[in-house]
């Protein structure tokens, strides 16, 4: 299936039957003719975490590669207006030369698909919403887009939002497009607000095995006012050949025995406010009778890219599945899990990254389950070849699927973008 | 005041008053329905107490089933609803309809849960934003948006208006506050969006109803997030001798790597007047005032405190004075929460306006004020949440002098006009509303609105809930959009507003 489009240029797909438009306007009149005739499309960036969610039922494709670089980039206004399929590395680049950062810390999730780094574009990253280990502290992806520009499934080209903060005029539409994988506007322009980052990072790792320390020792960081930023438990790896052993390579640091299991927290400011953080801590979290270690800088800042970079599950070919959950039923969860499957702990208790060995697929039902019952949610992230139980990818009830539903048609009425992505019949 | 133009009356639901007043007294208990005129007299008008609008009846539910009983009914009937909690916003947002059912959430006035393991608070909307403070105050504990009106303004209404106030750079505004909500749609579903959980998974409907001014549906219940408060709060008051320099002085703060807890800016004819009224010990005479407040632990507030400092002397700042003690740091504070009755005390009236600016065009806005002042020949004074870049301009002028009133609403639209020209917006906080309906197609163009209007549709498809607001019904820019202050008479005088 070929589309012309003669209004502007003309583009026609490659052997693939991928469209490369490479403006807004050329997005627009594709999109137009996509919707006019019915087809329905995969949205691509550079295909960084296509795996997530649904298989998209089409056979056309439209990659939105081409519209990349930064449009404007005003450090003392905190913000960063871009072209949405902007490399996350390359907007990186930028604000680290003024010494800003993306606060919601992005993950990485090239290490988890082939071993090697691909953060992908940051409208693919916008689209999952997936927010790094700072999230308990800074808030999500969806805190930190301040506005867009994006062709909606008719075709026409629409905006939300700006470059200021506070923001009360309209709906807040940036939310919205957070977290839709690709279903409801193919993004053309993205503005994201920016945050200074913080001169030091150090890490405190607490050595412990006890499940019930370690949700206390939670409660009382996110209890603190000393402004932790990062809250990980990495538990020791299950004696089970089908996961891979790697937990001891990937933290390998001089301060850290990473054979064991261990709570890591992280503290951020220049050396005198950093020092004043653990002297707090100490006393807070009683830390002289526990058993523990310091990462310097140099370690710490490694430290927290691997655990964002997801490397303990590195070319996993089990299945891999995030929960989020109310953390006060940390206890319930750790319990189900025991030491059957390999799994850390993230944003100070509220957000657990597990493998399902294929061998066990059948738990994936089991687990969400549970998730479900003690208020929270589970996004399979990726499952292993053998996986065919059919579990929905994504937790939804009956009353939000169809606002969702109604939701997704005011923008995309033809189910144009990304079809069954998210859920059936969106 | 312009004229306000108003979604037209269904007839047929006028005719059939006696006949809805029956019905919902079967849905409700009937003593929770206010239909008299002398009843019904204080909810004709929200905050923004220029317009007044009877509605048909009052009703006050007393539960969530309640809620989704009366909107199911009126959306079977045909019946429109406006939503309204405290009734404190400043935009009309709550204006009731000649032919519409006012939902009053008052009696949703409980704290249902403090969950100090999840860090939150589970409330009914109509408890007030600093209720959730003081519930968890005795643990530190505390919620983070603070609009001014706090001690009178609905935790619901905040979700509605996505509130924000004096500390939102570095802790947002609702939608970055809360985690959960309980709403009713127009055809009387009832939705629990989110929980206790960070972040929700699928399309983020919390977000959008966030600040969708009470469109899209009626909030029964927020959850809302806890921040343990921070160890050491210290300010520092400013003073410049240009405008010029004390912005900046202010863009420089932000592009050094300091995000303050709240910035605020305040120009000669305020300083004047708030000295004046409050008797703050404010440099009376200094051109432009700046308060800088910092959180965190006592070294890293002393370094910026001296970071701000430097910076402030580079910017030849004309005094400089850093709060020692914590009654010394409200004391910075006190000329600043009464810069409205200051105003208020200046002239028979005053409109206060709300539109949001990039930070560093700061000087350029409030020069373009000046000019435009002169322009007008009125009295203008201006402050300013300089850490989010949100501008309030209060216009005085005498409303019993037509003249005057006419030109003090170009002078008010010449401004919102300006923001969005400077790459700001024409509403920071206090919202839409009807107050700036007719301005939205200042910063969007008819698809903009189109892919709004279609959400609205796709939600309510009969536009029953809180039409008229937000979105223009007349399409044109008219010159509309203030807080109009005739002689005090403003709604909760009492409250401070900033």
């Amino acid at each position: 299936m070929s589309i012309e489009v003669k209004k502007n240029s003309q583009i026609f797909p490659d052997s693939n039957n991928t469209y490369y438009p490479e403006d807004e306007l050329q997005v627009s009149s594709l999109v137009k003719e996509l919707y006019k005739k019915n087809i329905p499309t995969e949205l691509i960036g550079t295909g960084s975490k296509s795996f997530i969610g649904n298989k998209v039922q089409s056979a056309n494709k439209l990659s939105l590669s081409k519209l990349s670089g930064v449009i404007e980039y005003l450090p003392e206004e905190l913000y960063i207006r871009v072209k949405a399929n902007t490399p996350l590395e390359l907007i990186e680049k930028e604000l680290e030369k003024n010494n800003q950062e993306l606060a919601f810390e992005p993950m990485d999730f090239g290490f988890i698909e082939n071993g090697k780094s691909n953060k992908g574009t940051i409208a693919g990253y916008l689209s999952c919403n997936f927010a790094g280990s700072r999230r308990f502290k800074v808030g999500s992806v969806r805190d930190h887009i301040l506005g867009f520009r994006g062709v909606n499934g008719k075709g026409d080209v629409i905006k939300s939002g700006g470059t200021v903060v506070k923001n009360v005029t309209g709906y807040d539409l940036s939310k919205l497009v957070a977290g839709s994988f690709g279903t409801l506007v193919a993004l053309t322009e993205v503005t994201l607000k920016v945050l200074p980052k913080k001169r030091l990072s150090n890490a405190i790792i607490i050595y412990t095995e006890d499940k019930r320390l370690v949700n206390e020792l939670f409660d009382k960081i996110s209890s603190s006012s000393s402004e932790i930023s990062g809250a990980v438990y990495v538990p020791e790896e299950p004696q089970d050949e089908s996961y891979k052993q790697n937990k001891e390579i990937v933290f390998k640091f001089n301060d850290l025995d990473s054979k064991v299991s261990f709570l890591a927290l992280r503290v951020e400011g220049d050396k005198v406010s950093i020092d004043e953080r653990v002297k707090a801590l100490t006393k807070e979290l009683d830390l002289n009778k526990l058993n523990t270690s310091k990462l310097d800088i140099h370690q710490s800042v490694p430290f927290w890219r691997k655990i964002n970079n997801l490397e303990i599950f590195e070319q996993t070919k089990n299945n891999l599945l995030r929960a989020v959950i109310p953390p006060s039923k940390g206890n319930e969860l750790m319990q189900k899990l025991g030491n059957k499957y390999k799994y850390y702990i993230d944003w100070c208790g509220s957000l657990y990254w597990i493998e399902v060995s294929s061998k066990k697929n059948m738990r994936i039902v089991e687990i969400k389950e549970l998730v479900k019952e003690i208020g929270g949610y589970l996004t399979i992230i990726k499952t292993s070849p053998e996986y065919d139980y059919g579990e929905a990818v994504f937790t939804v009830d009956d009353t939000r699927l169809l606002i969702s539903e109604k939701i997704k048609k005011s923008f995309d009425p033809k189910r144009v973008f990304n079809p069954g992505k998210m859920y059936r019949g969106i | 005041m312009s004229k306000l133009v108003l979604p037209k009356i269904d007839k047929k639901t006028l005719d059939k008053k006696e006949y809805i007043f029956k019905a919902l007294a079967k849905l409700i208990n009937p003593e929770n329905i206010l239909s008299h005129a002398d009843e019904i007299k204080p909810y004709e008008t929200d905050a923004l107490a220029a317009y007044k609008q009877t509605p048909l009846a009052v009703v006050m539910p007393e539960n969530t089933q309640e809620v989704s009983n009366i909107l199911k009914f009126c959306h079977e009937e045909n019946v429109k609803v406006v939503p309204r909690g405290a009734g404190t916003g400043l935009s009309g947002g709550a204006l009731p309809l000649q032919d519409a059912i006012l939902v009053s959430l008052g009696k949703f006035n409980k704290i249902l849960e403090i969950d100090f393991e999840n860090k939150c608070v589970v409330t009914q909307p109509g408890v007030t934003n600093l209720a959730i403070t003081h519930a968890v105050q005795h643990k530190s504990f505390y919620y983070a948006p603070d609009p001014s009106s706090q001690l009178a303004c609905s935790i619901g209404g905040n979700v509605a208006e996505n509130s924000g106030g004096v500390h939102s750079l570095k802790y947002g505004t609702t939608t970055n506050n809360i985690l959960g909500v309980e709403m009713v749609m127009m055809d009387g579903t009832i939705c629990r969006i989110g929980g206790k959980t960070l972040d929700q998974e699928g399309y983020d409907l919390m977000g959008l109803i966030c600040g969708s001014e009470g469109l899209l549906g009626v909030i029964t219940e927020v959850t809302a997030k806890i921040l343990k408060k921070p160890q050491v709060v210290k300010a520092a008051l400013i003073g410049f001798p240009t405008i010029e320099e004390g912005g900046n002085a202010a863009s420089e703060i932000i592009s050094n790597g300091i995000i303050p807890a709240g910035m605020e800016i305040m120009d000669k004819a305020l300083i004047e007047a708030t000295d004046n009224f409050s008797k703050a010990g404010y440099p009376r005479d200094a051109e432009l005032l700046l308060i800088v407040e910092l959180d965190g632990t006592e070294s890293e507030v002393n370094e910026l405190l001296k970071q701000v400092s430097d910076i402030c002397k580079k910017n030849n700042c004309s005094s400089l004075k850093l709060s020692k003690n914590e009654k010394e740091r409200l004391s910075f504070w006190t000329g600043r929460k009464a810069a409205f009755p200051a105003c208020g005390a200046m002239a028979p009236d005053y409109y206060c306006m709300d539109g949001s600016i990039p930070r560093g065009k700061l000087a350029e806005a409030l020069l373009e004020i000046k000019r435009l002042s002169k322009k007008y020949d009125l009295l203008v004074a201006n402050c300013f949440h300089a850490g989010d870049g949100n501008l309030h301009p209060l216009i005085m002028f005498d409303g019993n002098d037509k003249e005057q009133l006419r030109k003090t609403e170009e002078f008010g639209a010449e401004i919102l006009k300006a923001c969005v020209k400077l790459g700001g917006v024409i509403t920071g906080e206090h919202g839409v509303g009807i107050e700036k309906r007719e301005l939205m197609c200042e910063m969007f163009n008819d698809n903009d609105i189109q892919q709004q209007l279609d959400i609205k549709l796709s939600l309510d498809e009969k536009n029953l809930l809180n039409p008229g607001k937000v979105y223009p019904i007349l399409r044109k820019c008219a010159e509309e959009g203030r807080v109009h202050v005739h002689r005090g008479e403003e709604k909760f005088p009492d409250l401070p507003r900033f």
